[in-house]
């Protein structure tokens, strides 16, 4: 029972995954493609959580952690870079 | 290292040697006189050789060089050896003495001269008594390599280099196929030795390599030899010095590949094709080279093709005689062998006669500064010395009494004649043009000698048209070694028979294996009755002088040949158009456009791996291993594939980036389903880093053609694309259901044991294959160098001009 719940929640979120991927391929806009490329992240985060729960494994926690850092980093990337035309200003 | 090898390499250790004496000494002493001694040397020490080999012995020396690959530098003196080294020893002698009088110490660079000069010396010696295939095939390069260096010696001079490089090609060309040829008959009898090739003649002859072999070395020799149709270098290489042209181009280097024909007589005589092609080429040649002499206005332009008529005369001859191998005989062989001795003779006789002529010719050039025959003219009153050596050497070319040409030419008469007796080769009915186009030769033969005589010292003097002004007769150092040369001349008329027992019979056996000395029984002599030869000889005299005197008549005719159909315009064209074609071969395809050559590469791999595939039968397919596939896999895979899509077919580059980004994190999610928590963790760092990379990089994109447009279609690309695609897939579905071996994972699954790791993916990173990881280190600091040099070490400027022009 605990095991179809898992199951079912990973498929509800790769469903979730594959309607952010719609979203990255529609767009309209850059900043709509960014912001699904961040709910990914966050929609992995959630995926690798159930699954080692699944597993009953410890080995991926850090991996949560390093999505959560980078995926916050690449969308300030992408938002520095949207906003300003550049990701690292230079200081003169 | 015996006394004998060390004589061989004289040359070498003296080259060396020269150039430090030429500068200390040679502002009071002409360097030559320093080398003059090495060739003597060389030629007493070979001249005491000859009562041994005269009574039938060889000398067979052995020095190490590659024992491992059983190269040795075999020395084997036999009579033919001997021949050929007194020849190239005693007019070398003659030649350095020449030079030292022809050279200007003052103007020349004499230490390139004399070095040059006595490697190619060195190598001639060491490639007619080598025994081992090999040493003689680097010495045979060695000789062209000189020869190039001499004939351009004057390398400030156009012609002079052309004149080098056409040399250099041809022979080099022919020292390759003779290399190719040399190795067949090594891969036949197991040997590098040449006697032990003679030894297993049966051999070679039954083997399928026979005809190859033969054709290749042949084509060597006649290259080496000018022979027709190779024989287009030799007219181009009189640029060289004269005494070069006396040296190499009349005596010693031309004669590199008679010597080859008669060292392989003993193993392919006997046979039609050799008999053909030997004969044949040479007659085709001889008449060649005197047809074209005659047209001639440069004199040492018509020395040239002359050598080229009269090496086309011996080598006739060595064809011919070769039919004395010819196996049931019987005792016919004297007869053929008869016409070996001949080309023995008249080689030695050439030998003398031409390098006379030669310094002649250089006399002349080099006292009126001129050696074009329509400018000169009696200078006989002027020069009666050089007058007297040029009359005895063109009239010994020519084939008169009483001098050696006479001899050797009633002998080569003899020989073709008994050509055309032949009865046991295929074609046999052609061998009676044998002794037509022979007499047909010798009478060109005679007219270009007339002119050579007549031309520049008969009729009138002319010095209103010649370059210099008091014109003289040369100095003596100048007029000894052609007078020397055209004593020999006369000497030999006289007493024949003393050179021909002691060095041309043992030349003779060396060729024609099974003769002995005693069994040799020629004898040369200058009256023999009235027979077809001496009838012939007065006929070419009678027609030879008519045809002199109405030679302003007929020399007309020569305009109607078209220049086309020259075999110097075929080279020079064929040159052309191989450069042509090489560099529009190499345009259309090395575009410069990495699109093609990727486009190329990715071909290349479908085609190999797709064949392989198929060729071998290997497309099959075995899913029993597979693990189950779950829902989730599947949506995974799907967001992967949507993502990668966009990536291909989005007009805005930025969707790009933002898609490529999904496909990674997608991965990130496929390598936890998969149970790769390192693997995992890298690719979102490397994932994140690529991506702000791909955004650092999209900033720098030049402004003016900065379009954003979709890729454009193009129908090659998606074939191509598809095609590596399918492959791929096919390739990988294909391996990775065949598993021939048990994975060495357990191993690793010891990580604990082994290495105290629980992690076994950092145990082998660290532990178990370090080695890679350390390089794999190594890699990412070259990549961070790299990149930190290319920012920061640009060519400040140059960037800014090319931003300025655009």
């Amino acid at each position: 029972m605990f095991e179809i719940l898992m199951i079912l929640s990973l498929i509800i979120l790769t469903l979730a995954i594959l309607l952010n991927i719609y979203r990255v391929i529609k767009g309209p806009s850059s900043a709509d493609r960014v912001q699904a490329l961040d709910s990914i992240g966050i929609n992995l985060i959630a995926g690798i959580a159930i699954f080692s729960v699944y597993l009953d494994t410890h080995a991926f926690f850090e991996l949560i952690l390093l999505i959560g850092i980078l995926s916050f980093v690449g969308t300030i990337a992408f938002a520095r870079f949207i906003e300003r035309g550049v990701v690292i200003e230079r200081k003169r | 290292m015996s006394l004998l090898h060390f004589i061989i390499l004289l040359p070498f250790f003296a080259a060396i040697i020269i150039p430090y004496i030429y500068k200390k000494f040679n502002a009071k002493i002409h360097t030559g006189w320093f080398v003059v001694v090495i060739p003597l040397v060389i030629l007493i020490h070979l001249a005491l050789q000859i009562p041994n080999i005269s009574t039938g012995d060889t000398i067979l020396l052995s020095m190490p060089w590659i024992p491992s690959l059983g190269i040795n530098f075999d020395i084997y003196v036999d009579g033919l050896a001997l021949l050929f080294g007194l020849i190239i020893s005693g007019i070398g002698t003659l030649v350095v003495f020449y030079s030292i009088f022809y050279m200007d110490k003052k103007r020349e660079e004499l230490h390139n001269f004399y070095v040059y000069l006595l490697l190619f010396m060195g190598a001639m010696l060491g490639l007619v008594v080598s025994d081992n295939v090999f040493v003689l095939y680097t010495l045979w390069e060695l000789t062209s390599v000189s020869s190039f260096l001499l004939i351009a010696y004057w390398y400030e001079r156009k012609k002079s280099r052309a004149g080098a490089l056409k040399a250099m090609i041809i022979t080099v060309f022919g020292g390759l196929a003779m290399l190719a040829g040399l190795i067949l008959l090594t891969m036949i009898t197991d040997t590098y030795s040449l006697r032990e090739m003679f030894a297993n003649v049966t051999l070679i002859t039954e083997s399928s390599l026979f005809i190859p072999a033969m054709v290749l070395i042949l084509i060597g020799a006649f290259t080496k030899s000018a022979q027709y149709p190779f024989s287009i270098w030799l007219p181009d290489a009189m640029e060289a010095p004269t005494p070069i042209s006396a040296y190499l181009h009349s005596a010693t280097m031309v004669k590199a590949g008679i010597y080859l024909v008669a060292r392989m007589t003993p193993i392919f005589g006997g046979n039609a094709a050799w008999f053909w092609m030997v004969g044949g080429i040479g007659v085709i040649t001889l008449i060649y080279g005197s047809v074209r002499a005659v047209r001639q206005t440069d004199l040492k332009a018509l020395l040239a093709f002359s050598t080229i008529s009269q090496l086309g005369l011996i080598m006739s001859l060595l064809g011919v005689g070769s039919a004395a191998l010819y196996f049931d005989i019987g005792d016919a062989q004297e007869i053929y062998a008869f016409a070996i001795f001949a080309a023995l003779f008249h080689l030695f006789n050439h030998s003398t006669f031409k390098g006379a002529l030669f310094m002649v010719v250089g006399i002349i050039d080099h006292e009126t500064g001129t050696r074009d025959i329509r400018r000169l003219g009696g200078l006989m009153s002027i020069m009666p010395l050089t007058f007297t050596i040029a009359l005895i050497g063109s009239l010994s070319m020519a084939g008169l009494p009483p001098f050696n040409g006479f001899l050797s030419k009633e002998m080569f008469f003899t020989g073709m004649l008994s050509a055309s007796e032949i009865s046991f080769f295929t074609l046999e009915e052609l061998t009676i043009l044998f002794p037509i186009i022979a007499w047909v030769a010798s009478v060109f033969t005679f007219i270009y000698c007339l002119i050579l005589l007549v031309r520049p010292f008969f009729g009138t003097f002319k010095p209103d048209k010649l370059p210099k002004e008091k014109i003289h007769e040369a100095p003596v150092g100048m007029l000894i070694p052609p007078a020397i040369l055209g004593a020999l001349v006369v000497l030999i008329f006289f007493f024949p028979n003393l050179l021909a027992n002691y060095i041309l019979k043992p030349a003779l056996i060396s060729v024609i294996p099974g003769m002995t000395m005693e069994t040799v029984p020629f004898k040369i002599t200058a009256w023999h009755g009235f027979q077809t030869e001496l009838w012939m000889t007065i006929g070419v005299i009678v027609l030879g002088s008519i045809l002199f005197v109405a030679i302003k008549k007929w020399n007309i005719a020569f305009r109607v040949y078209p220049d086309k159909l020259s075999l110097n315009y075929l080279y020079s064209n064929g040159i052309e158009n191989l450069e042509q074609g090489s560099a529009s071969f190499t345009n259309r395809y090395m575009t410069g456009s990495i699109r093609h050559y990727l486009l190329y590469i990715f071909v290349f791999i479908v085609l190999i791996l797709g064949t392989a595939l198929i060729v071998f039968d290997a497309i099959t397919f075995d899913f029993s291993n597979n693990a189950y596939v779950t829902v989730y896999d599947i949506g995974i895979l799907a967001a992967m594939v949507a993502a990668t899509f966009t990536v291909l077919f989005t007009k805005n580059r930025i969707t790009a980036i933002v898609a490529l980004g999904a496909v990674g994190y997608l991965m990130v999610m496929l390598f936890v389903i998969f149970r790769a928590p390192d693997l995992a963790m890298t690719q979102m760092v490397v994932e994140t880093a690529t991506t702000v990379l791909f955004l650092l990089c999209f900033y720098h994109l030049p402004k003016l053609e900065k379009k954003i447009e979709k890729m454009k279609f193009k129908v090659t690309n998606l074939v191509v694309s598809l095609a590596v695609g399918v492959t791929m897939t096919v390739l990988t579905l294909v391996a990775t259901g065949h598993q021939l071996f048990t994975p060495i994972t357990t191993f690793f699954e010891n990580a604990y044991e082994l290495a105290g790791a629980k992690n076994i993916v950092n145990a082998i990173l660290v532990d178990f294959r370090g080695f890679d990881t350390m390089l794999e280190i190594a890699v990412l600091l070259i990549a961070g160098i790299g990149v930190y040099t290319l920012v920061k070490l640009q060519h400040k400027g140059s960037d800014s001009d090319e931003a300025g022009t655009k």
